[in-house]
């Protein structure tokens, strides 16, 4: 089978991230960057599934030129090609970004095939618009679920669950089709020395593409305002426990 | 003018979600004198109806059909699109839950309008409207200006405290019926795995975490304990899933769970961003940790300082001897 992952270059998430003066943009003067934590998941699934059903795995980011990085540790971990649509700003609005890859999809789709699967992250762990997997699927008119924690390939049907409260949703969706994936789907694996090597000479196709403007534009990012708390020291050590257990019942969560 | 609120429901079991949505939106239709309408889908809406109606909203559309058997984004979302054509909607809210940015973007797709998932404030003029609205989870800000002729949105989950409206007129409730082709049900739900009953990480009036200070998976033995004591249920961070002690469906941060308990012990999480933004909305925070310049403990409202293997089995000890007093 044939799969896509789309992916997204993002600041590498845990680290106290700070903004431009301007307002525009976050500072990336001393961050690392990385693969965002869902994408990362949907890459190693779609490893997982070719490994187990035959096929290969193709890998696409719309991003600065440096996003070469990413697609180049997708191919570390198994990733068969790698496509880098190349912008010269930051961060595109989602319209514009599912316009693009949407008009990309179809364009290699012409010529090699369609992709049995598409896997998304469920949203970027930066802007977080939870909505370019859902508008490219709808454009190409292929069903999508998002949230997904698990997936079974049978002949022409996935099985997907998604997470819920206490459980799991089951969906089944006729191939080709599109799926959100969540952190918590497997554990990546890390690139071997080998697969480090071969990821260097990969290659990686260029796409020119074009896309539209969306409809929304960003004024300024900014920190929410921090949260001022004078912590109340209970105590120290296991002598504390009286003083929380007052608290727990002053809070009447003791039953 | 129509203000549109989709209300997350399961199978007629309304969610807390949909009153944080319709508190949120209330003040919005009010200041713009626009008729605020709630709408319900599938199967179940009928029953969930009647308790929307004090959030003051003038309308509940409750929209049945055959293939609404169950939860579908595409059956949802192109039966939202249909009453946002036929009331002639401008403007469109849910709660930023799976559920409502997944049907909410879907409606933006077969609108072609722009999506502005997880704000916090948002303000609507005639053809446009300024919005602040979640990055990483939480931890930046965006203010974004959007023009579109429908404007839709979610609201950051947990970031409104629901309200009912003690004055609220009786609405009235109207039915809909979608014309929806049975091609569309190719996403809904066709089963469901039932992996615990009772109390979750979500619901739980207590959450006891553990991060990398526990050590091990068997290092969460005693927090099991005390949360089986006091009706909780164990969360983690990020570093404990991915050590592979826990599953990730226990963690809680911006890759897992929003959590939001009247109390969460957070116990050797030293409290990175990302996990704070899962765990910010709690209502009490209560560190324990040996680290008194840990994150965690500095953005706490209450912390203990010292080695959460001792404190903890000392809370469940303190706990019995005065239940056996």
């Amino acid at each position: 089978m044939k799969i896509l992952v789309c992916v997204k270059r993002v600041p590498a998430p845990g680290a106290r991230i700070n903004v431009t003066e301007d307002g525009n943009e976050v500072d990336s003067t001393h961050l690392g960057f990385t693969t965002s934590p869902h994408e990362e998941c949907a890459v190693e699934e779609a490893v997982q599934l070719v490994e187990n059903h035959g096929g290969e795995v193709t890998a696409i980011t719309l991003g600065p030129e440096v996003a070469e990085e990413q697609l180049r540790y997708a191919a570390s971990v198994g990733v068969n090609n790698l496509i880098l649509l190349p912008i010269e700003e930051i961060d595109w609005d989602p319209q514009k970004t599912a316009d693009a890859l949407t008009k990309a999809i179809t364009e290699i789709e012409s010529s090699e095939g369609v992709f049995d699967l598409i896997l998304f992250g469920n949203e970027s762990a930066d802007s977080g618009g939870f909505q370019v997997g859902i508008r490219v699927s709808h454009q190409l008119g292929r069903p999508i679920v998002n949230g997904i924690k698990n997936i079974e390939i049978s002949d022409n049907e996935v099985e997907a669950q998604r997470e819920i409260d206490g459980g799991f949703e089951v969906y089944k969706l006729p191939l080709p089709a599109a799926l959100g994936v969540k952190e918590g789907i497997n554990l990546p694996r890390y690139p071997t020395m080998k697969g480090r090597l071969a990821s260097k000479k990969a290659e990686l196709k260029k796409l020119e593409f074009s896309a539209e403007d969306g409809g929304q534009k960003r004024n300024k990012l900014h920190r929410p305002e921090e949260q001022v708390s004078e912590t109340v020291i209970l105590g120290n050590g296991p002598e504390a426990a009286p003083a929380i257990v007052d608290l727990l019942e002053e809070l009447g969560v003791l039953q | 003018m129509t203000l549109l609120v989709l209300c997350d429901h399961d199978r007629g079991v309304i969610s807390d979600s949909a009153y944080e949505a319709l508190t949120f939106a209330r003040p919005i239709a009010n200041s713009k004198n626009i008729s605020l309408q709630a709408v319900l889908i599938g199967q179940g809406a009928e029953q969930a109806a009647e308790s929307v109606i004090s959030f003051g909203v003038e309308t509940v559309k409750v929209a049945s059909h055959e293939c609404l058997t169950d939860y579908g984004p595409e059956v949802w979302s192109e039966t939202l699109t249909q009453i946002v054509n036929e009331t002639s909607a401008k403007i469109i809210v849910s709660c930023g839950t799976d559920r409502g940015n997944e049907v909410l973007a879907h409606v933006a797709a077969r609108l072609e309008m722009p999506f502005l998932a997880n704000c916090r404030k948002i303000q609507i003029e005639s053809d446009s409207s300024a919005a602040t609205r979640i990055q990483w989870g939480g931890s930046l800000l965006e203010d974004v200006t959007s023009s579109a002729e429908v404007q839709i949105f979610s609201v950051e989950h947990h970031s409104t405290d629901p309200e009912a409206q003690s004055s609220s007129g009786g609405g009235n409730i109207v039915e809909f019926e979608p014309d929806l082709d049975s091609s569309l049900t190719r996403t809904i739900v066709v089963d469901r795995v039932v992996r615990t009953h009772g109390i979750t990480l979500t619901t739980a009036p207590v959450v006891v975490g553990g991060g990398r200070g526990v050590g091990s998976a068997e290092g969460f033995a005693p927090l099991e304990e005390l949360a089986e004591e006091i009706g909780g249920v164990v969360g983690c961070s990020r570093a404990v899933t991915n050590n592979g002690w826990r599953p990730h469906s226990d963690q809680v941060g911006q890759t897992g769970n929003r959590i939001a308990p009247e109390i969460y012990i957070a116990s050797g999480i030293s409290g990175a961003i990302q996990h704070w933004v899962g765990a910010m909305a709690a209502k009490n925070i209560l560190a324990i940790n040996t680290d008194p310049e840990a994150n965690m403990v500095t953005k706490a409202g209450y912390a203990v300082l010292g080695d959460l293997h001792e404190v903890i089995p000392a809370i469940t000890a303190e706990i019995r001897s005065r239940r056996n007093a």
